[in-house]
């Protein structure tokens, strides 16, 4: 797409002039700038990205860019979303939702924008927390977990967003984390070149509700044992001195030894396999079985047409097989007559 | 086939006829009545229909739920409504004798299937006897006992088609007959049989024997005396087709969209009774028409928003219940003041209601139903074949005012069909489309002076880049902004920028009667038709009435005030319990008078001709 006139952009260049006016020390302001560096390297004008988002802390994020924003209803960014690219497929069109957003209000959209493979990149900040109304509980907060609405602690299941978005048939899936820019802005660039929806979740820390929700990931005394990071064609090596690796057992992950650089029973990385089982069982380490490492980078990543290929397709046969409809056409069809 | 006339007996002329199918839902009623139309469509005379159908998609064999008709008035003269009172009912079974019987008018002519009549359906709708036998029946009105089912299974004998088949092929057989009693030729249906069945030799050949053999049983049988025939309608010369109100819709959204010259996106659900402009519309991808069946009401509306955002025409589809839903999306449309249509469908409520049966109970909640001052320019439609103008005008109104717009319908109109005549289409207006372009000056609010329309600057436009959001925003920069007196300023522009629209539409004046009288019926909607037929009869019998009709419901014309008051009295016929009447009476001060009935059907006429007598008096 890049050409030789396109303009430089620099990061500057997708910094709005509004104040930024997250909680100073809020994990959205690393997910902006990781963002707004990724931008000018995209080789894509900047007119045409398109940040779109629902309600949330997380859902300000298109008022801090310098470019096309819709900051919608709760819930519903992806349905507004799918009908700006709809109209217009060359746009780039990027998503900003959090766990409230996205798997409460308008967890039916999620489910139904990746099934259709809309070509989306939606961005998930989970902070397993509800941050705009003061820190109630979310779908993603743990079973127990005590907030101003669950005082005796939350007796709801927890869902994993990445269990639901490769159900839907996500055919890009990845999982990062705020404290990480530089694995957040290599995600972002792959998810960019990634046709179809590329479904992310970001783990943010809300410092004000649920501080230190990540720390397990973040904190340098224990994160290599709490976090395996994948890479294509790589073994799945973690530990503070490599000296884990996971393996499958049947339909499920296990941890094994690695020492010495023994890795003959390690699972390699293969993002691009067809079947869902297994980015489920990576989607699922850490999160639905704490004893395993939490699997960060691309789960999944398939090629298929997206909704916008098929629409524009289904268009190009009616018009072949019509190729001079006019109106006058469609409101003489039928039985007519004439009165004179 | 030829089908002359001479081959009738005797033909008697009448100026005009109503006449319901009814049948089980299985019995094919709805088609037998389409065709009927089209032959009468064909013939030159002026037709109103009126389908009506059972809310369960299949409800028991025989019962009084699974009852469907189909209501047609004909005419050699101008005609406003599909009758409020039948001249022949043709009953296919003892179910639809029971639900129909009361609106045929005494001596009117009741044609039944008598093989249906058996004591299995008769039980099934709490007949203890056969009511064909009973003598107040036979003397009340003009029964005309057929053997429908056995004379279709003799006409054929011998066809390799199962029982059930051939059975399925007598609503020809009534579809015959009635052509031959109404003289109306039968070349349209052997056409549509022939496209339909073309792959099903044996099945097209059993459909078009059954058929003739139904029009050769009135010719060859001394059953009826005579057959009629209704002369051409002296209709205003131009050339025309018979219409649904949704097909209206859907014809009117294209070319609205074509003189636009932008691509539109019809956002949609399934609901009963918008979903078949869905269908339509999908049917029209040569046109670049862009149809998304989203995963519900809420989704429907956002894609359509989102399209509108970049530049498309959004459109969506629903009823009633899915306006419920998509109320919030309305407000995010009205705070950052981007073109939408939201076509609503009534239809009996509240909550699910009456799926199948029309209302004109939606009109306040267009209105007002939703969060905040939030004002919405409504347009509505009073007939079939008036739909394609008045969401034309809707999507005018949408594109130049940067707003969106409701554009009300019915089932009645949605679903019953009148005679339209085709527009010239070079004729219809271009709808301008200002997309802006230059950077200079620049400011996402920053509005029209006439219209008060903010620019519409879609993405992928280099320098002006800017944010929507449904958060209260600066008067001209839109950034958000929640300074009381920002607020309040617009609030109020949000209200004058559509109070405006109010130069932009014509005046009201009477369809029938003057200027001045002692009543004035004053519609909206789907009660044009009945509304016109009572005026006319009040005019004809010497009172000073006229009606006038509302097509812009929000804002009202700019001289409803005045007219008004040109009048003593006002009558207000709704089909609601008096959306309009507490708008007028609010906005106008006048001691305007409704009249209120809803029962999921149109208003008859002579409901009309007595409330305006009473008010006479
Ligand atoms: S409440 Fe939490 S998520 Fe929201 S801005 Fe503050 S720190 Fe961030």
């Amino acid at each position: 797409m890049a050409t030789l006139e396109q303009p430089k952009y620099t990061k500057a260049d997708f910094e709005s002039a509004n104040d930024v006016r997250w909680c100073p020390g809020c994990g959205d302001y690393a997910i902006l700038s990781a963002v707004q560096s990724v931008m000018p390297t995209l080789g894509i004008p900047k007119e045409k990205f398109v940040f779109v988002s629902g309600i949330g802390c997380s859902s300000r994020f298109p008022h801090y860019m310098n470019c096309y924003g819709f900051h919608t209803i709760h819930g519903r960014a992806l349905t507004v979303a799918s009908g700006v690219k709809s109209i217009n497929p060359d746009l780039s069109v990027w998503v900003v939702t959090g766990d409230g957003d996205g798997l409460s209000i308008g967890g039916n959209h999620t489910m139904h924008a990746i099934r259709r493979n809309q070509d989306l990149k939606i961005l998930l900040f989970n902070n397993k927390i509800y941050g705009l109304t003061k820190g109630q509980y979310s779908p993603t907060s743990e079973l127990g977990k005590k907030t101003k609405s669950t005082p005796m602690g939350s007796i709801d299941n927890p869902i994993n967003p990445v269990s639901l978005a490769i159900a839907s048939g996500a055919t890009f899936v990845a999982r990062t984390i705020d404290k990480n820019v530089k694995h957040m802005m290599e995600i972002f660039k792959e998810a960019a070149a990634h046709k179809g929806t590329a479904f992310i979740e970001i783990y943010q820390n809300c410092l004000i509700f649920n501080d230190n929700a990540f720390v397990d990931y973040t904190e340098k005394e224990v994160k290599d044992d709490h976090s395996v990071y994948l890479t294509s064609g790589k073994p799945l090596v973690y530990g503070k001195e490599s000296d884990k690796a996971i393996k499958l057992n049947g339909f499920s992950a296990q941890s094994t030894g690695a020492k010495n650089g023994d890795l003959k029973n390690a699972l390699i990385h293969d993002p691009t396999v067809k079947d869902k089982a297994l980015a489920y069982v990576l989607g699922q380490m850490g999160v639905e079985n704490p004893e395993l490492p939490v699997a960060f980078g691309v789960l999944r990543k398939v090629e298929e047409p997206t909704y916008q290929d098929r629409l524009l397709d289904q268009e190009k046969q009616a018009l072949s097989k019509k190729p001079n409809a006019s109106i006058e056409d469609i409101l003489n069809a039928g039985d007519t007559w004439v009165v004179s | 086939m030829a089908v002359t006339e001479d081959k009738h007996k005797n033909i008697e002329a009448l100026e005009e006829a109503t006449i319901r199918f009814a049948g089980d839902s299985g019995d094919g009623m709805q088609l037998t009545g389409g065709q009927f139309t089209n032959a009468t469509a064909i013939v030159g005379n002026d037709l109103s229909t009126l389908p009506d159908y059972p809310a369960e998609i299949r409800a028991p064999a025989g019962s009084l739920a699974g009852v469907s008709g189909f209501q047609i008035h004909f005419s050699s003269k101008e005609i406003y409504t599909p009758g409020d009172i039948l001249d022949v009912l043709v009953a296919m079974n003892p179910a639809a004798l029971k639900a129909n019987l009361k609106d045929l008018k005494p001596g009117g002519m009741l044609i039944v299937n008598t093989n249906a009549f058996n004591e299995t359906n008769l039980k099934k709708v709490n007949y203890t006897s056969n009511p064909l036998e009973d003598a107040a029946l036979q003397s009340k009105y003009k029964v005309f006992g057929i053997e429908i089912s056995r004379l279709t299974q003799l006409a054929l004998e011998g066809s390799s088609l199962s029982a059930k088949h051939v059975d399925r092929t007598k609503n020809l057989f009534a579809l015959g007959l009635m052509c031959w009693l109404y003289t109306r030729p039968m070349e349209k249906t052997i056409e549509w049989l022939n496209q339909k069945f073309k792959d099903k030799p044996d099945i097209l050949d059993a459909n078009l024997k059954v058929l003739k053999a139904g029009y050769h049983f009135g010719e060859t049988t001394e059953v009826f005396i005579s057959s009629y025939k209704i002369d051409q309608a002296k209709i205003k010369p131009g050339k025309y087709r018979n219409i649904t109100g949704n097909e209206a819709t859907v014809l009117g959204l294209i070319a609205a969209s074509k003189k636009a010259g932008i691509t539109p996106l019809l956002g949609s659900y399934p609901i009963t009774p918008a979903s078949d402009i869905l269908h339509e519309l999908a049917k029209y991808k040569q046109f670049g028409f862009r149809t998304f069946q989203a995963e519900d009401e809420i989704a429907a509306i956002g894609v359509a928003l989102g399209a509108s955002f970049a530049g498309g025409l959004g459109i969506t589809t629903t009823s009633g219940p899915g306006v419920c839903l998509k109320s919030e999306f309305i407000n995010l449309a009205i705070k950052t003041e981007l073109p939408l249509v939201i076509c609503d469908i009534q239809r009996g409520g509240p909550s699910t209601g009456l799926p199948t049966k029309t209302e004109q109970s939606d009109l306040l909640q267009a209105m007002f139903g939703r969060n905040g001052d939030s004002p919405i320019p409504i347009v509505s439609a009073s007939t079939p074949g008036d739909c394609f103008e008045a969401v034309f005008e809707a999507v005018r109104i949408a594109i130049k005012y940067m707003t969106p717009v409701f554009f009300l319908s019915d089932g009645y109109i949605a679903n019953g069909s009148e005679p339209w005549e085709i527009p010239d289409a070079n004729k219809l207006p271009n709808i301008e489309v200002k997309f802006r372009k230059e950077k200079e000056g620049f400011s996402s609010y920053l509005r029209d002076e006439k219209t008060l329309a903010r620019p519409w600057a879609i993405p992928g436009t280099p320098g002006l880049e800017h944010v929507l959001t449904g958060i209260e925003t600066e008067v001209t920069t839109g950034k958000i902004n929640y300074d009381p007196a920002n607020h309040d300023a617009m609030v109020k522009i949000r209200a004058k920028k559509i109070e405006n629209i109010e130069n932009d539409i014509p005046d009201i004046k009477p369809v029938f009667g003057g200027e001045k009288g002692d009543l004035l019926i004053l519609g909206w909607g789907s009660t044009y038709g009945s509304i016109c037929a009572a005026t006319e009869l009040l005019i004809a019998s010497g009172h000073k009435v006229a009606n006038a009709h509302l097509r812009y419901l929000n804002p009202f014309p700019k001289n409803l005030g005045a007219f008004l008051k040109n009048y003593k009295k006002v009558l207000i016929p709704e089909i609601n319990m008096g959306q309009m009447n507490m708008l007028i009476r609010a906005k106008y001060l006048v001691d305007s008078q409704g009249l209120n009935i809803v029962a999921g059907k149109p208003l008859k006429v002579n409901s009309i001709t007595e409330a305006a007598e009473s008010l006479l008096k």
